[in-house]
Parts: C-alpha cells; structure tokens; sequence
C-alpha cells in the first residue's frame, strides 16, 4: 500500500489538498444532498463548457505563435515586455473587466475608430465578449508556460539542427513540435479549467442570464436560495468535468526525451525575412491587445491615487504577508508533488489539479462548516484566505514544474543518484538552480494571485481582517468608484511587484 | 527582548480589559460596516451608552447575509443583524432563527410596516439613474422598453438590487412581466453580479440608464458636488426596498440586543443613515433630511409586495426573467 501511494510526505500534501476541495464540497453537501438538476442548470453548464473550450483554443492558438516570436527574437525590452505581458492575468476580475471595457467598450477608443470610419459601433456584449476577456485574461499565462517549453530545449539541439542546415520547418518538426506535445496539453486544460470556474467575467461581458456558468448556479444556490446540497451537487460536476479534462490531459503528456544539454542560454535560430516581419507583427499585436486595457486601468486609477482611505495602508501589508506565505506554501507543496510524480506516483497528478475545479465559495463554506462549531470563524480569516490562497495556486505552479521535473529526473537523476546526493544538498545543489526558473515564475504568479484573490475572505471577514480586493469591492459598494480605481492601482501594482521580484529570482538564480 | 516581554505584557493587559466588557456582534452587509457607511458613527455611539465591545461581522449583501445566519445557525455568535431587506424577510421568519424585536412601529415610512420580527432602519425607491443631459427620458417601463435606450440592470439571482427590479416590474404589471421583459430584452446592455459593476459601468459610459435608487443622484451632489446625475420617474411607481434589522433568538447578550435596535431608530443613529447609506431614515429627522436630499423626486406610488406575497412570487418572477430574456 505504502509503496503505491508513495512518499509519505507529498502523498499527506495529497490528502490535504483533496481534503479542502472534495472534502469542503463534501462537508456542504452533508447537509442534504440534492442531485436534482433543473433546465436551468443544464443550460449553464452547456454555456460553461462552450465558453470554456473556446477560450482555451483561442488562447493557446494565439500562444503557439506569440512564444515561438518571443523565444527566438531578441530586442531592447523584450524580458520587461515578457514580465508586463504576465500582468493581465494578475489583475483582479473587475478591474480586468473596466479595464477592457474603457478599451472596447461603447466610449471606448476601438469604438471610436469604428464608428469614425463610418461602420456600426461594436458591442463587446455577448460569447465574443466573455471569450475576448478569457483570452485577454489567460493568454498571458498560457504564452509564458509555452515560453518555458521553448527554453527548456537545450542550446545543444538548436545548434545541432543549425549545423545540419535544417530549415525553421525541419526544427519545428523535429524540436518544437515534441516540445508542444509535452506542454500544450498542459496549458489548454489550465485555460479551460480556468475558464470553467469564471462567474462575474461570463455574466457581465455575456449580456445576460443565457450566459450563466456553473459557477453562477453555485452561488445563487449557496448565497440566495441557502440550498447547500445543491450548490454541493453542482460543485461535484464540476469536480467531475476537471477530473475528466486532468485525465485527457495525462494522457498525452510525455517527456521530450531532449536529454541534458549544459544549459546554456538558448540561442534559438531567427530565421530573417518575412518570418521575422511576420514575428514581429505578432509581439506588437498582442502587446498592444494584453497592454492597453493595462494602461486604461493606469489611467483611471491615478486621479483615485489622491483619495485612498485610510484603512489602505493596513489592508495592503496585510493582503503582502498572505500572498507571501501562501506563495510560499503553494510552491513547496508544488514542487514536492512536480518531483514525486515525475518519480511515478502518478495518482498524485489529477489530485494536484483538483483546486483548479474547486469553486472558492464551496470551498470556503464547508470550511465555514467546519470550523464553526469550534471557533468563530472570523478569528481564523487570515489563516484560512492562506490556506485556500495557496491550494487555489498549486495546479498552476504543479503544472509549470511537472515538465521540468521530468526532464531533471531524466537528465539529472541517474547523476545525482550515483553522487549519493539526497535531501537538501540535492535540492540545493541540483532541483533548485535547475528548476529556479519556473519556481521563481511560478511563486511570483501564486503571490499575485492570492493578492487578487476575494473569494473565501468575503465569507470569513470581520472586521479586522480587511484586504485590500475587499476594500476596493467595499469602495465601489458606497459609491466611490475614482477611489477603489485608486486602491485598485495600489493592488495591481503590489501585486506585480510581489510578481516581478519572485520571477526576478528566478531568472537570476537559474543555473548557468 | 525588553520590549517583546513588555508587548506580551501589554497584550495580556488589554486581553484582560476586553474580557470585562461584553463582546456585542453585529451581523451587516460589507457597505454598512466600511469606513464610509453608517457602522463607524453608530458603533461609536452606541459604545459610548452600552459598556460594551461592538463588532461588525459582514457578508457581502442582504442575501449573503442572510446565508451566513443559516450557515451559523442556531448556535450562532451574532447578536442582532443589520441590513436584510423585505424581499428576503419571508424567508428569514421561516428559518426560525429570530426572536421579536419588542420595538415600537416606525413611523418615518410611506406606507405602514409593523412586523413582530424585523424593524426598518431605511428605505429608498429603486430608479433607473441616467446623466441629466439624456434627451427623451422614459417615464414607464413601456416608455423605456420602445425607446432605443441601454440599460444595465443586476441579476435577481446574485444581487438584492436585481430582485427588487423583477418584484418591481412584477408587482406593476402582475400576469404582463413576461411581456414587458421580452419589450426590454434589447434594451439590457448586460446583467450584472452585483450593484458596484453596473453602477461603475455606468459611470464609465457604457449605457445610457442603470438600476440603482432615487437617493443615488444626493451622493453625487452631496459628496462629489455633481449635479448631473437624475432618476427616472416611473408612473407605474416605484418599488420599494426596506432594509430591516432583527435580534437572533441565539443572542447571548439579549438585553444589549435590545438596547442596540433602539438605538438604531434613535435620532442619533437614524441621522447619519442619510448621507452613510444613502437611503431614507426610518423616522422623520426633528432637523429635516439634509440638503441636496429635497432635490430628489418622491414617487406618487409606493410599490411593496407584502413580505409573504414577495415570497411566494420571487421564484416565479425571478423565472419569468430568466426565460424572457435567455431566448
């Protein structure tokens, strides 16, 4: 038994993390369960899944290219453009949501050139809408996860392919396109069961109550009709589509088989001519799609810059020291889970993506349920918002981890092992340094997360325990709309900032 | 190390100080309890009378509110609950979780409201609020769903707002609703999780009209010295929201949670309701609503299903919305 499960200690990580996503829905559904689904629920989860697939095509379609100009293209600016580029995916979900629409919306400068050259103004109301948010929102993270495939090739293969004169065709058969087999899967179920879970984005870009998601349902059976078993009966679909997707996704993941390189910088060949003119249309395309809502969002939050409340200061360090410590937490637990499957405990793998289904509020009512009866919940804010911060994060930073590992067991193991090195000196000496780049990227994205993060704390909040996502959403419920784009300024920019210096270390610290 | 054990020793000071007076909790929706709503002034001035500690535990709005009474249930620690309004008070009664107030009737509402369990702390008019400079507004919803304007309005089944806006049209046009639904389908720019996002897009231009209350162009006025925001007058009336508290039976400090729930329909607390929560004071103020206030219109017609009634028709006009507006 001991030797399926595996390791003990990323086995428990295990249990904890199915303990907090099956086991909270679990824990509401003890109520009385109700697996009766009306016409209504039907419908959401048909609309759930079309949004759902559509974004993740998109997105990674729009990937593909986007990572291949920006792997073998070199320019000034291109590592801040890489880090800028990331930040979309940091923002919280209404300002994303103004941001893109003081971009394409009715008043918005798309509109106005539109209409300017005589054609019917567009509205960004509808599935094009709540798709071009998804794509706006996940693009970013699916171009960096691809972005990492390509420099996992080692120098070695591209300089090969150059020396046997192989056309960009002829690479892209023989390099790119195993090293897309391994990550794309990866990024497509990311971006699905991403979108699977999206509830104010579908319902405020989707025009109305024909664009209900699964998540919707969930909350207007938790928050409006108090019906906990059902709100568990949908949660457990849900559970169910992310298992289905994780498993797909398992099946055609494989290692590259690239073997050890000496990890050199890669030098990937840049074919000139049109390819190059073609590269960068496709870098400029989409800076400028992923970066001027960035800039709308810049733009309306100075003047609120003036008028912060003064409760800013406390809920800013706050929310810091959460996204630090989940940050933390959520990459340790990944990468020990990354090497363990990497080993061949392989149960641990959809486990480790189970988090990415878990809807924040199921996950946070059972909590409630649990903890309630031995203390007042409100006492355990903080620690709890930790917690689901950092298991809400750890399918993205599993999956970032999961390739690398694979290849530093293949390249690397058999060394490491014959050194006798174990325990920390191999983490020191080998994972860390060899892994430091997807580590870095990826506790920089857990941090930026859970700074952005309202779901749990706006069912645990007392008073003291205030972050700065609920400030703004308590901000924009009194009316101050220039103030909470002022306080949302201040969260997207800390936000960066905790991004910025953890995928700093990472660059810095990867082995040479 | 001084200075540690001197905190710990602070810690343990105040730990003692606080066990000496009572810990009061009140339950309320996020926007009372903020820096900017009523909750700072009325804990002040409620601490200054009841020797005691006052705490605000908040849920995101009325319903979440009132979930988060269920959640808890009969061994909750909350003492009294601020903010659930006559739309979800039906369904507060039947949980069991109440105890009656004991209070007297108020008397600064429009119409009479006398329940043994829950007591008005405000009220306002739901409204379309649209910018001054709109030519052509509409005076009905007829009006409004013939006309080429954009609306956003919020969903009945995430936001108190969007349910007060289907109890509103279905308490004007009873068997009609599902008519007047499909005349505002094209109307509906998009349908939004909760007041702060179609009440921000609004503000950011992205529709001509928003459903919000008569009372929101007073805070432009009063806080932000903008006069160009107005609401549409209705002839078919306006509906009403009445936001009520209410003592849980659980509560381990009764006789506070009655002192509280009169000191909430005192002067002293019922005159900073106004310019806090934006809405009407539960009693006619002895100094008058403060200015900016008298700008706005009062409706002719009063729209409020009684809370049995608004009940009962929830699930049905919350479906009839959804089926005329999902085609």
């Amino acid at each position: 038994m001991a030797k399926r499960l595996g390791p003990i200690g990323p086995a428990l990580i295990g249990f904890a993390v199915v303990a907090l996503t099956l086991g909270s829905a679990m824990m509401t559904a003890v109520q009385k369960p109700d697996w009766a689904f009306g016409p209504a629920d039907v419908l959401a989860l048909r609309f759930t899944l079309l949004q759902a697939s559509l974004s993740a095509v998109i997105s990674c379609a729009l990937a593909v290219p986007l990572a291949r100009a920006l792997a073998r293209r070199h320019f000034l600016g291109r590592t801040l453009l890489i880090r800028l580029m990331a930040a979309p995916f940091l923002l919280p979900v209404v300002v994303a949501i103004l941001g893109l629409l003081a971009v394409f919306g009715r008043a918005g400068p798309v509109n106005q050139i539109i209409t300017a050259i005589g054609v019917q103004p567009m509205s960004i109301f509808g599935l094009h809408g709540v798709v071009l948010a998804h794509v706006f929102l996940n693009l970013p993270l699916a171009t960096r996860m691809l972005l990492q495939g390509w420099q996992s090739i080692p120098a070695e293969r591209f300089r090969l392919a150059v020396t046997l004169d192989m056309p960009p065709s002829a690479q892209f058969r023989h390099l790119e396109i195993p090293m897309l087999r391994s990550h794309l899967p990866g990024a497509l179920s990311i971006v699905f069961l991403l979108c699977l879970t999206s509830f104010a984005v579908a319902l405020t870009l989707g025009g109305g109550p024909g664009a209900s998601t699964l998540e919707l349902a969930i909350y207007q059976a938790l928050r409006f009709e108090f019906d906990l078993g059902h709100a568990a009966a949908l949660a457990l679909v849900q559970f169910a589509l992310c298992f289905v997707v994780a498993l797909v996704a398992l099946r055609f993941d494989e290692n590259p088989k690239f073997g050890a390189g000496l990890g050199r910088e890669p030098a990937i060949p840049a074919p000139g001519g049109l390819r190059k003119i073609l590269d960068g249309l496709m870098i400029f395309c989409a800076a400028a799609f992923l970066l001027t809502p960035l800039a709308a969002v810049i733009l309306r939050g100075l003047p609120g810059l003036g008028s912060l409340p003064p409760g800013l200061a406390e809920a800013l360090v706050r929310s810091v020291l959460i996204a630090v410590a989940s940050a933390l937490l959520a990459i340790s637990a990944a990468l020990s889970l990354a090497m363990t499957v990497a080993r061949g405990t392989r149960w641990l793998e959809p486990v480790a993506m189970l988090p990415l289904a878990a809807s924040g509020l199921v996950m946070g009512t059972g909590l409630f349920l649990a903890i309630h009866p031995i203390l007042p919940p409100e006492r355990l804010a903080l620690l709890v918002t930790l917690l689901v911060n950092a298991t809400m994060a750890l399918p993205f930073l599993f999956r970032l981890l999961l390739p690398e590992a694979r290849a530093l067991l293949a390249d690397y193991g058999r060394l490491s092992d014959s050194l006798g090195l174990s325990g920390a000196a191999r983490l020191r000496l080998v994972t860390i340094p060899r892994l430091a780049r997807p580590l870095g990227f990826g506790a920089g994205l857990a941090a930026a997360l859970s700074m952005g993060d309202l779901g749990v704390i706006a069912l645990f909040a007392g008073e003291r325990s205030v972050t700065l996502p609920l400030l703004v959403q308590r901000l924009m419920g009194a009316y101050r709309m220039e103030a909470a784009a002022g306080a949302a300024l201040v969260l997207v920019a800390a936000s960066f900032a905790l991004f910025w210096l953890f995928d700093r270390w990472g660059t810095r610290h990867a082995a040479a | 190390m001084k200075t540690l054990s001197l905190a710990a020793g602070l810690a343990c000071l105040a730990t003692v100080a606080q066990a000496e007076i009572p810990i009061f909790t009140v339950l309320t929706y996020d926007s009372f309890a903020s820096e900017w709503g009523p909750g700072p002034m009325i804990e002040k001035g409620f601490e200054a009378t009841c020797a005691c500690d006052l705490r605000f535990v908040t849920a995101g709005d009325g319903a979440a509110l009132l979930a988060r009474v269920q959640l808890e249930g009969a061994d909750g620690a909350g003492d009294v609950v601020v903010g659930l309004d006559t739309s979800l008070t039906s369904k507060a009664a039947a949980t069991g979780l109440f105890a009656p107030h004991g209070q007297p009737a108020v008397t600064g509402l429009p119409i009479a409201y006398d329940d043994p369990l829950f007591l008005p702390f405000d009220w306002g008019y739901f409204a379309f609020v649209h910018e001054k400079t709109l030519m052509a507004v509409p005076h009905s919803f007829e009006e409004l769903a013939a006309s080429d304007l954009k609306i956003i309005i919020q969903d009945p089944r995430s936001s108190t707002p969007g349910l007060g806006l289907v109890l509103w049209v279905k308490a004007a046009y009873g068997d009609r609703a599902t008519e007047i639904w499909a005349g505002l389908k094209d109307n509906i720019v998009t349908v939004t999780p909760g007041w702060s996002e179609a009440y921000g897009m609004f503000l950011e231009g992205e529709a001509d009209m928003v459903l919000s209350y008569t009372t929101s162009p007073a805070y432009h006025l009063i806080a932000e010295n903008d006069d160009s925001k107005a609401a549409a007058v209705f002839a078919e009336g306006h509906y009403m929201q009445v936001e009520v508290s209410a003592k849980l039976a659980a509560s381990h400090e009764p006789a506070l949670a009655d002192a509280f729930l009169a000191y909430l329909g005192s002067e002293a607390a019922q005159e900073v309701i106004p310019t806090t929560n934006w809405m009407y004071p539960a009693m006619t103020l002895a100094k008058g609503l403060p200015p900016g206030f008298d700008s706005l219109f009062a409706p002719e017609k009063s729209l409020l299903l009684a809370p049995e009634k608004a009940g009962d028709m929830r699930d049905i006009a919350v479906e009839e919305w959804q089926n005329a507006l999902a085609q």
